[in-house]
């Protein structure tokens, strides 16, 4: 029980675990990958040790971690799991069945590259995969805020209005694994800002009905309708969720992190940690009598209205993802919802590493309306630069 | 045993096949189960029989599920009837294709973690629902639309597999004995933790026979000694008596083979492979049969 809150520091899975123990889940189903381990580990624990009532059903593969969650939220329970990468990919079946099932899931999901090659770094591929799902999204940049956005998100999930699956995503290692402070808050403030769960179309013995049952065209299209209602109805819960959340316990979130925003004639937008980032580039090319503001997008899904805060200004993009044949996603998706052109910088794949100073010299560099892939040197091909190592 | 009830849990006109046994089968499972109870079923013919939407043709709560996840569906169904204290059947009823090939991953996570489920496998030995496509159940020298000439595999030995997790109770059945059908799953839903069942369901359009020889189909089977009746007890086995009766005399098997389109010019060197798998089955099951009764004998003395 925790009876105030607490200030503590932790890593930000740890976070993660925590906030999902607090928010009481009920039924925890997951599969253990890198860099998500420690979630799994720590829920484990905290079912082993009673401070967290939950059945903990340690499933053979995420599809059934998903199948699993699916089955218990169907029954009338809370539903929590966390994954990574290939194993987000590899419930993709089930992710697209919880959204379309209308199930209140939470899932947390480490960010990390997709082989081959092998690697556990951090990459925003893997999400950015399953955004035409039907789930919620969100990116978390510090250890507070994957904590904070994780008990906003069961809240959200479980709106009447909404009836759709979360999905809370941090850098894996970057942010999975490195260690803030962080402050918990009390079981009475979370029960009071969480209600408890209700999902008005779970089974019911006393009144039975086939789900998912086939389906004609037309009322097909009519449910599929109805998923982008809720996704659009959640854009005022959301709103509605962060201002509750910043009243109960004094944190503020938005759409979008935004600093030194309102001046700049640049801005430079990315998600997750090198969102975080650009906040030093920032202060550094300000010094430099650049005026630049970092926006970093919290929200991929819904994707907020930001034209007004776009239009305008000089926008430099750094994608961690690609979409092969288009471009850098979240590049190609303001074009898609602005119509604005951008210098977009393919950055950070597979844990590439990107510093502040690299983040200022993409501003120094910009060339609207052009893409550039970072550290790429466009002569070699990838097995001469393996082959120059040796 | 009690009489049946007429309670019926699975209405008339379902869109299922004429001679169809998997509804039949499913007919007595819910007279068994009752109306405390949900169904899980994957993708299979029974996601086509129950009707189309929003209606259903099932007298209980029905959750239709992609293919391969029944079985960790219904792992989360049970830890969320546990949590908030229900006291309701679970049964997973999947086709063959669902279970021996597709859905063993999640079926075997499920059983290996002690869900509290009944998992119920009705085979008629191919993909049905997608027009019968050769399935890891479909036996040797059966021909469907992918193995048009026969299939040169041998039926995947499910029971074993599953045996091998040890589970409290497992049995298997056959169509045409609605009684045993019936008895078996009261049984496997009085029990605490995994259950496992694997029918037999002859299907005419796949096994290319004439519909109203659904149930003459099925007792070949288990009188040719094809297909074996029996029960698991925490391992222990025990015979039912229709394979009893198989084990002292037989049918003899071209009856069971001749009677179905599927196996039209069998080769016979097929055929005497196809009778070899069957009397190493027997075989087996007789010889455990015996020790087991055996061992009885020397507990009794």
């Amino acid at each position: 029980m925790n009876e105030s809150n607490q200030a503590t520091i932790s890593t930000g899975n740890n976070a993660i675990a925590t906030a999902a123990k607090d928010a009481k889940v009920q039924v925890v189903a997951a599969y253990p990958i890198t860099p998500q381990t420690e979630v799994v580990e720590q829920i484990a624990n905290f079912c082993e040790s009673g401070a967290l009532d939950a059945k903990y059903i340690p499933v053979e593969s995420e599809h059934s971690a998903m199948a699993a969650c699916i089955g218990a939220s169907i029954m009338g329970a809370r539903a929590f799991t966390a994954t990574s990468s290939h194993g987000l990919l590899y419930m993709n079946e089930m992710i697209n069945w919880a959204a379309g099932a209308r199930l209140p899931v939470v899932m947390a999901n480490i960010n990390r590259a997709l082989g081959p090659g092998w690697n556990t770094w951090a990459e925003h591929t893997d999400s950015l995969q399953t955004r035409d799902t039907g789930w919620l999204q969100v990116y978390v940049s510090t250890v507070q805020e994957a904590y904070d956005t994780t008990l906003m998100a069961f809240r959200i999930a479980e709106d009447k209005q909404v009836y759709l699956p979360v999905m809370i995503n941090l850098d894996g290692f970057a942010l999975s694994h490195i260690t803030q402070s962080l402050t918990t808050e009390s079981d009475e403030k979370i029960q009071a800002f969480i209600p408890p769960f209700q999902l008005d179309h779970a089974i019911d013995v006393t009144d039975p009905h086939g789900y998912g049952t086939l389906t004609s065209s037309d009322q097909y299209v009519h449910i599929r309708y109805d998923i982008e209602r809720s996704m659009r109805a959640s854009c005022a819960v959301i709103e509605e969720t962060e201002r509750e959340f910043a009243k109960a316990f004094g944190r503020t979130y938005s759409w979008t992190d935004e600093y030194l925003c309102d001046d700049a004639e640049v801005l430079i937008i990315a998600m997750g940690t090198l969102g975080k980032e650009a906040e030093v580039a920032v202060d550094i090319l300000r010094k430099e009598g650049i005026k630049v503001g970092s926006m970093r997008l919290r929200w991929f899904r819904p994707f907020p209205d930001l034209s007004d805060r776009l239009i305008g200004r000089e926008l430099v993009v750094i994608d961690r993802d690609y979409s092969f044949g288009c471009g850098g996603i979240i590049a190609g998706t303001i074009r898609a919802k602005t119509g604005l052109e951008s210098y977009n910088i393919i950055a950070g794949l597979g844990g590439q590493e990107v510093t502040y100073l690299d983040i200022a010299s993409f501003v120094k560099e910009r060339k609207i309306g052009k893409e550039v892939w970072f550290g790429v040197d466009e002569t070699k091909a990838g097995y001469e630069i393996s082959r120059s190592d040796v | 045993m009690s009489s049946i009830p007429t309670t019926e849990y699975l209405k008339k006109c379902t869109s299922a096949c004429p001679g169809c046994s998997s509804s039949l089968i499913l007919r007595y499972v819910l007279k068994a189960a009752g109306p405390n109870t949900v169904l899980v079923v994957p993708a299979c013919c029974t996601s086509i029989l129950q009707g189309a939407y929003p209606n259903t043709s099932f007298g209980v709560p029905v959750y239709n599920v992609a293919f391969g996840s029944s079985a960790a569906v219904a792992s989360g169904i049970a830890a969320a009837c546990e949590f908030l204290g229900k006291d309701t059947n679970i049964i997973v009823y999947a086709g063959d294709g669902g279970t021996v090939d597709i859905g063993i991953q999640a079926l075997s996570g499920a059983l290996e973690r002690e869900t509290n489920f009944l998992y119920i496998c009705y085979d008629n030995e191919a993909y049905g629902n997608t027009g019968m496509q050769r399935s890891g159940s479909t036996p040797l020298g059966a021909k469907t639309t992918t193995t048009p000439t026969g299939k040169t595999h041998l039926k995947k030995d499910l029971d074993r597999i599953i045996s091998a997790h040890n589970i409290p109770y497992m049995a298997t059945s056959c169509a045409s004995y609605p009684k045993d059908i019936y008895a078996k799953v009261t049984k496997a839903l009085s029990i605490k933790g995994p259950k496992f069942m694997h029918i037999l369901a002859p299907c005419p359009p796949g096994w290319r026979y004439s519909s109203e020889k659904t149930i003459e189909l099925g007792k070949l089977a288990v009188k040719t000694g094809v297909w074996a009746m029996y029960e698991r007890e925490y391992g222990k086995l025990k015979l039912s008596s229709p394979t009893i009766a198989a084990i002292r005399k037989r049918t003899p098997i071209e009856d069971y083979i001749n009677a179905q389109e599927r196996y039209k010019n069998l080769e016979p060197a097929v055929l005497t492979r196809i009778q070899q798998s069957v009397e190493y089955n027997l075989l087996l099951l007789e010889r455990e049969s015996r020790e087991e009764e055996n061992n009885e004998a020397e507990e009794r003395t």
